[in-house]
């Protein structure tokens, strides 16, 4: 190689130095945080930084299997993730949490019941709660005849009337649609019994014809712009579709809603635990608490805090539970291998 | 055929009707999606899809959020190194795989060339970054643009070859005969010859890089999110205009720098 | 074996004589081994970035990944390393209550439907791609370049965004729906969104100019001299296009239609927004068993029957092509 090539080998490399070095370099007033994209307010961003001096740095991830492999493999070092209910439990179960004991935080005593003592975490030794949020379904009034009223059933999205067939909507999240089903059918949905998943799947096929599309992305556009009647869907993107048009409502179907809830998690690879500590303790504030729903449009578990909610969060019928239906509300909960295998068959099949 | 006589080369070659009017149809295809993605960039309304009125917020909002700025950067960083680094190495193992007699083994070199083609995203995606993770290489930009290089070599390589396939080898020889070495026949001959192919596959790997978003969310770490993985992950929280007006803003700079180049390109000539 | 080695060292496979002849010739006439050996020093100096990167960072993960569709599925994703050849009898066979293997075809619908929405996206992307690149090679050069760099300028966007654009266009009370009905041309809406229809306009869309801009790169060298002695030779324009012009253009759309097809296969995103998601393609089931079922080791056993299907066909479309491509070669060199 001549003089010249090596000099300009050199200068690439110097460049390319410059252009991904930093990214590795640790410093003590730092913390990396893993969420959803939009799930997090950048003006609380803003005040924690303010108040603490920490400055945060925001990656997003798109679905709790993405989350739980990237972080199984090693090599991302994350300080705050946020994994769902049933993956707290899995996560613990594979040992990838830090155990930091949430109720030593001072501002723990600000949680709700039954957030502070959840299911697959019921010490919270290693989570704290979040947002929260129903998957349930989704319709357009003006769908109805005059005076025709749905029931708040499982009935009218698997079974639809007649006005609803083939304008349905499904989520494609294979967890959400056969929990729903299963709530329908009155069954369990960690079942091994393959007539239980042989009478699911027949629910499921027949319901197929009368439904249009199977998606979890723009489920509250396709509401609101008439594509879609009716939609199983996340209450949040019922509460936006409602926003847009107030003959959008939301059904708790008397069979089981399914309930999940997010969680501020320190993971084993988290190098920068004291700061993470303060970051989830900061998030359970009345006011940050607040900031955020009014960003995400999901409720929080922090008391005192829904007098500084935006009205229309206040308002929403895909937001605030009627308190009747409060014992409708149910999570999934982690199945067991054989169970799973026997529900990805029934999914396949149906998708098939 | 009646100006046949007349021939130099444009009119004879007007003579396949339909032509102009088949590419103006392929432009309307390939840009009325576009014009929509940027119209709806003004779209008031907090759902992207659902016009409701005229704005120009999202603009200021979307200079003015630091997150989308560092995805954009970081996506328009791996898509500049991965797509040069891969267009350079498919050039040489394209003037390897055309050039002088014919090798044996050939199609085991040209299926591993396309081999990044053949494996589905997701597989590559957790291999790569258990791979990086056992060699104890640090997830960032760095492993981005690896990966990246990989599945962007296909993709080079394969315009490349295309352009090479047919190509005079005596031109090349003629070179040699007089006197030019490997070099000079390289910059002289075969690099200006070889040009509307390395071009084409400098574009799609830049674009094929731009657009990733399983194996850019495996490999990247803390700090280093692409502008796929951001607009992805906005899946629970619905789609705002704000992926519309960054789109518009990306749409922007490629046409500001498409143009600088073009300009550029003339003055020489 | 001293077969195999004998033929090691007849370096001219006789599929791609023509083209090398001259070089050859010319080593022949130097007449020494020496030239043999620079060349191929040279030539394994040129393939050495590429195959290396390509052996490094690709290869050796996919080993481990081979690996891993031969152990046991962990929990919750991972594997157990336990040998198993489960995840490949879960492609063709499910396991019956008492253990029994009984025959099953889901999967194999899935890669069925896969090959074909590929092999149609493809087809439509060549049929729209290749008037495209031949009216951009027959601009003067000061605008081939600009019309090459607008053909990839939409795809600076990103394909979620892009592919909602479709939907509002394609959907029931989309854009091209509402514009036929209120011109009256139909009544009800055309059905074009969440079937294969659509499916296969986003995928064609989504590799169009993977199609383009190879054919473009072997088009644009064509020397128009050829195509004027067609034409004085009394051949229409049709004959001059499948004489001359298409057979050029053939490395070009190999090239182009491996880029379409393959990376069709594994696509999930377009089938699930433009299909509705009604129908799994290979690249959304592949998704799942990493996603959802968290059951890695059949994730990559489907990959790599993927893999050896592709391969499989390329070789035996390779043994034809070698079959009958010698005339076509003679064509290219003219």
């Amino acid at each position: 190689m001549s003089k010249k090539t090596w000099m300009a080998a050199v200068s690439v490399a110097a460049l390319t130095g410059m252009v991904f070095g930093g990214a590795g370099s640790a410093k003590a007033d730092e913390l990396f945080v893993f969420n959803w994209t939009n799930y997090t307010s950048p003006e609380v961003i803003e005040k924690f930084e303010e108040e603490t001096g920490i400055s945060v740095t925001l990656d997003v991830y798109t679905s709790n299997e993405d989350l739980m492999a990237k972080l199984r493999a090693g090599g991302a070092t994350y300080d705050v993730a946020l994994p769902s209910d049933s993956y707290v439990a899995r996560m613990i179960e594979e040992d990838m949490l830090h155990a930091f004991d949430a109720r030593s935080l001072s501002n723990f005593d600000n949680v709700t019941e039954p957030h502070d003592a959840p299911y697959y975490d019921p010490e919270r030794q290693y989570s704290a709660p979040y947002m929260w949020g129903t998957t349930g379904i989704g319709y357009n009034k003006a769908a109805l005849e005059d005076g025709e009223e749905l029931e708040h059933s499982w009935k009218e999205l698997f079974e639809p009337r007649e006005q609803f067939q083939g304008e349905i909507g499904m989520l494609d999240e294979i967890g959400d649609v056969m929990q729903a089903a299963a709530f329908y059918l009155d069954i369990d949905a960690c079942t091994e019994d393959p007539d239980d998943w042989r009478q699911i799947q027949e629910l499921l096929l027949d319901q197929r014809e009368h439904v249009k599309v199977y998606s979890a992305t723009g489920t509250d556009a396709s509401l609101v712009s008439g594509e879609i009647l009716m939609h199983h869907m996340w209450n949040g993107a019922a509460h936006r579709a409602w926003r847009e048009d107030s003959n959008i409502d939301y059904l708790y179907p008397e069979e089981g809603v399914v309930f999940w809830a997010d969680n501020m998690v320190i993971p084993n690879s988290a190098r920068n635990i004291e700061n993470a500590k303060k970051f989830i303790n900061f998030m359970m504030s009345e006011e940050a608490a607040a900031m955020t729903s009014n960003f995400t449009g999901y409720s929080n578990t922090v008391r005192g805090a829904s007098a500084m909610l935006s009205d229309d969060l206040r308002e929403s019928p895909a937001v605030n539970v009627p308190e009747e239906f409060g014992d409708r509300l149910k999570m999934i909960p982690p199945c067991s291998q054989r169970s799973d295998e026997l529900r990805d068959r029934v999914w396949t099949r149906v998708l098939q | 055929m009646a100006n046949r006589t007349a021939a130099p080369k444009p009119v004879s070659l007007k003579r396949f009707p339909g032509l102009a009017t088949g590419a103006a149809f392929f432009f309307v295809y390939l840009y009325l999606p576009i014009l929509f993605v940027v119209f709806l960039s003004f779209n008031e309304n907090r759902i992207a899809t659902i016009w409701t009125g005229f704005t120009f917020d999202w603009y200021p909002l979307v200079l003015g959020n630091a997150d989308v700025l560092r995805a954009a950067q970081n996506s328009l960083i791996v898509a500049t190194f991965a797509s040069v680094i891969a267009t350079m190495a498919a050039t040489l193992a394209a003037l390897a795989m055309t050039q002088g007699r014919a090798m044996r083994r050939q199609e085991v070199v040209n299926g591993s060339l396309a081999l990044p083609l053949l494996i589905p995203e997701i597989v590559t995606a957790v291999a790569t970054l258990i791979f990086f993770v056992a060699i104890g290489m640090p997830l960032g930009l760095l492993t981005i643009t690896a990966a990246h290089t990989v599945f962007c070599i296909p993709f080079a390589y394969l315009p490349i070859r295309a352009r090479l396939e047919g190509m005079d080898p005596s031109l090349r020889e003629a070179a040699f005969d007089l006197y030019a070495n490997e070099r000079q026949a390289f910059f002289r001959v075969t690099l200006p010859l070889l040009w509307p192919g390395i071009l084409s596959g400098l574009l799609l790997a830049f674009i094929v890089s731009l657009d990733n978003f399983v194996i850019t969310f495996f490999v990247s770490g803390p700090g280093s999110t692409t502008l796929p993985v951001y607009i992805y992950g906005m899946i629970r929280t619905g789609v705002t205009p704000e992926v519309n007006a960054v789109s518009a803003l990306l749409l922007l700079v490629s046409l500001v720098l498409v143009t600088v180049a073009l300009l550029l390109s003339r003055r020489e000539t | 074996m001293s077969t195999r080695e004998a033929q090691a060292e007849r370096p001219v496979e006789p599929q791609a004589a023509p083209q090398s002849a001259p070089q050859a010739a010319k080593g022949a006439m130097r007449g020494d081994l020496g030239a043999v050996r620079r060349e191929m020093a040279r030539r394994l100096a040129l393939l050495t970035p590429a195959m290396g990167i390509i052996i490094l960072v690709m290869v050796v993960p996919l080993a481990l990944m081979l690996t891993y569709s031969f152990l046991t599925s962990a929990r919750y994703g991972g594997v157990i390393w336990e040998f198993s050849t489960d995840a490949y009898l879960q492609f063709l066979f499910v396991r019956d209550l008492d253990d029994s293997l009984l025959f099953n075809d889901t999967y194999l619908r899935i890669f069925a439907r896969s090959f074909g929405l590929s092999l149609a996206t493809m087809g439509v992307a060549l049929l729209i791609g290749f008037p495209a690149a031949l009216f951009i090679a027959l601009q003067p050069p000061k605008y081939r370049t600009m019309l090459i760099f607008l053909v990839t300028i939409p795809f600076w966007t990103n394909l979620l965004v892009r592919n909602y654009a479709w939907i509002l266009l394609l959907r029931d009370r989309g854009l091209i729906n509402n514009t036929l009905m209120d011109l009256g041309v139909i009544s009800q809406p055309l059905p074009l969104i969440y079937n294969n229809f659509g499916i296969t306009l986003g995928l064609v869309y989504s590799f169009i100019p993977f199609m383009v801009l190879p054919i473009y790169a072997s088009l644009e060298k064509l020397d128009w001299r050829l195509v004027e002695a067609a034409y004085d030779l009394g051949a229409n324009r049709w004959e001059a296009l499948k004489r001359v012009i298409i057979p050029l253009a053939k490395p070009g759309i190999i090239a182009g239609s491996v880029l379409v097809f393959v990376p069709s296969l594994g696509a999930y995103i377009t089938p699930q927004l433009l299909g509705g998601g009604r129908n799994l393609m290979i690249g959304n089931l592949i998704q799942l068993q990493f996603g959802a079922s968290q059951n890695w080791p059949f994730g990559a056993a489907l990959a790599f029957i993927l893999l050896a299907i592709v391969l499989l066909a390329l070789v035996l479309w390779a043994l034809r092509a070698r079959r009958s491509g010698t005339s076509l070669k003679e064509v290219e060199i003219g």
